[in-house]
């Protein structure tokens, strides 16, 4: 593979750029493989690159309906955190931080990756209480956290509103100043570029129609570009699990709800944070083109529709202007909704099932982007190994069946109880 | 803008309703021994179809009335909606 670097692009340059290699190939799909993973978007993608780089499994196809990277890593708000107070979701996602902050050079692609910080606002003294205690349980367990007062905020984002005669008035907040944003899609490609390199057959076009079970186990999957055999199969497909699910009559403890987004019109740089609203559900930061880019609650019932109704929207954009009320003179670019797996307590789904070789990665909620390499990593020693890795356990898809719930902000598909 | 007819008050908007779930799971009866399946099959397990979806949609901010809706989930149409108490055929 050729390798991306100043060198190459100077000599490609050379000759107009004509003679670069293909990022990946466009093969058949083989007869029969060790692992199919199906879903190619970035936690497939990750799953495929470090089953191929830890575990030296390199007979691995994804197949993916569509093209990779079109679905949720392709439309999500690009935010990567670790901010979370209990120790499975701290842990795991600390552990992806580390692979975030080595991601572009790992890959040989410039995933973008900038740690620029994270802002919960706090709207109370209240919030500012819980606040303390999970920036405390954040320190605990490594991750930086640092509680901020009224005037330290203002200081790093004046143009919220600090006036005093607002609903819910600023009272300080939560920084995680290792939190930051990356480019989507270039996560999806490196992870993809990689893979391909080390023998994963990335298979476009071709959709799951069925399964082979039996006594059990699964035996292979049915496509429409026919049968594929393998005796591991891994499911990350996120938005389309229920209905894989119904394929291999499993019924699971998620919802299919819509997640919408939006862009502003390109600016000049004004905000250089991420920054949650804590009165309501709502984030922003402004992308490198200038853009504001917003999202906050589900359209909140069931839904594949990949496409958003307007008064979610509306509603999410009064709590942005609420917070920063200059966003009121920009016009929108674009909006967009993607299709998200609510599961019933708001945490993900990593785990063995009780088919035998079938993996099942899935209820990402709200969170899917920033931890698509820690997903990828815990799926492939999931797979690889026949066993969930300590950093996936609390991730076990019994839980709710024993009461183990891993309930952070316990919001999971019902918006309306925050 | 999704619009619901609400059987008691008419055809409404969307704003004025919030969602309550699946209407086709039905709670274990009372006093009767059930296993945690059972149990965790009422409380968490859905089958989120893509399609026509049977689901509760409350009258928030009209009557206040549960309401029974069939929706499309991929296309939003409505097909039919129900009082609580009417049993889906």
């Amino acid at each position: 593979m050729q390798k991306y670097s100043v060198f190459s692009l100077v000599k490609n340059a050379l000759s107009n750029h004509e003679n670069w290699d293909l990022a990946w190939k466009d093969p058949t799909p083989k007869k029969e493989y060790d692992v199919v993973i199906i879903g190619g978007g970035g936690h497939g993608l990750a799953t495929a690159y470090y089953l191929a780089k830890e575990h030296n499994i390199t007979n691995v196809a994804i197949i993916e309906k569509g093209w990779i990277g079109g679905g949720n890593v392709g439309r999500n708000t690009t935010i990567i955190r670790s901010n979370y107070m209990h120790d499975d979701n701290a842990l795991f996602s600390e552990f992806g931080m580390d692979l975030w902050r080595r991601m572009s050079q790992d890959l040989n692609y410039n995933v973008m990756f900038s740690p620029r910080g994270i802002i919960n606002l706090a709207h109370s003294d209240a919030q500012m209480n819980t606040y303390a205690r999970r920036g405390n349980s954040m320190r605990l367990n490594g991750i930086d956290a640092v509680l901020l007062n009224r005037e330290e905020v203002r200081e790093i984002i004046p143009m919220a509103d600090f006036s005093e005669n607002v609903r819910f008035p600023i009272f300080g907040g939560l920084m995680q100043p290792s939190a930051g944003t990356a480019r989507h899609d270039a996560v999806a490609w490196g992870y993809a570029r990689q893979a391909d390199d080390m023998g994963v057959d990335i298979i476009q076009n071709c959709e799951v129609i069925g399964f082979d079970v039996s006594a059990g186990k699964i035996n292979g999957v049915r496509t429409s570009r026919g049968e594929i055999k393998a005796k591991k199969i891994g499911l990350c497909v996120a938005g389309s699990t229920n209905i894989l699910a119904e394929k291999l009559n499993m019924t699971l403890p998620i919802e299919t709800h819509l997640l919408q987004a939006c862009v502003s019109e390109p600016v000049k740089p004004v905000l250089d944070k991420v920054v949650t609203f804590g009165a309501g559900h709502f984030y922003i930061s402004q992308s490198d083109k200038g853009e504001m880019v917003m999202g906050g609650d589900l359209d909140g019932y069931n839904s594949y529709a990949q496409r958003g109704n307007l008064p979610t929207l509306q509603h999410v954009l009064t709590e942005g202007i609420a917070m920063m009320p200059f966003l009121s003179k920009l016009k929108m670019l674009r909006t967009w909704g993607g299709i998200m797996d609510m599961s019933m307590d708001g945490s993900p789904i990593i785990d063995k099932t009780h088919i035998e070789g079938l993996y099942l990665n899935c209820g990402w909620c709200y969170g899917g982007f920033k931890a698509t390499p820690a997903s990828g990593w815990t799926f492939a020693h999931t797979i690889a190994q026949d066993r969930v890795h300590e950093l996936n356990a609390g991730y076990s898809l019994n839980r709710f069946n024993t009461g183990h719930l891993l309930d952070e902000k316990g919001l999971g598909t019902k918006t309306w109880i925050s | 803008m999704l619009h619901i007819k609400c059987p008691h008050c008419g055809m409404r908007s969307q704003n004025e309703f919030s969602y309550g779930g699946d209407a086709t799971i039905k709670r274990p009866e009372l006093g009767k021994e059930i296993s945690d399946q059972d149990w965790d099959n009422f409380v968490y397990n859905r089958k989120s179809l893509r399609g026509k979806h049977w689901e509760l949609w409350q009258h928030l901010s009209g009557c206040r009335q549960w309401i029974k809706v069939q929706r499309d989930t991929a296309t939003h149409e409505i097909f039919k909606t129900l009082k609580a108490n009417e049993e889906i055929s």
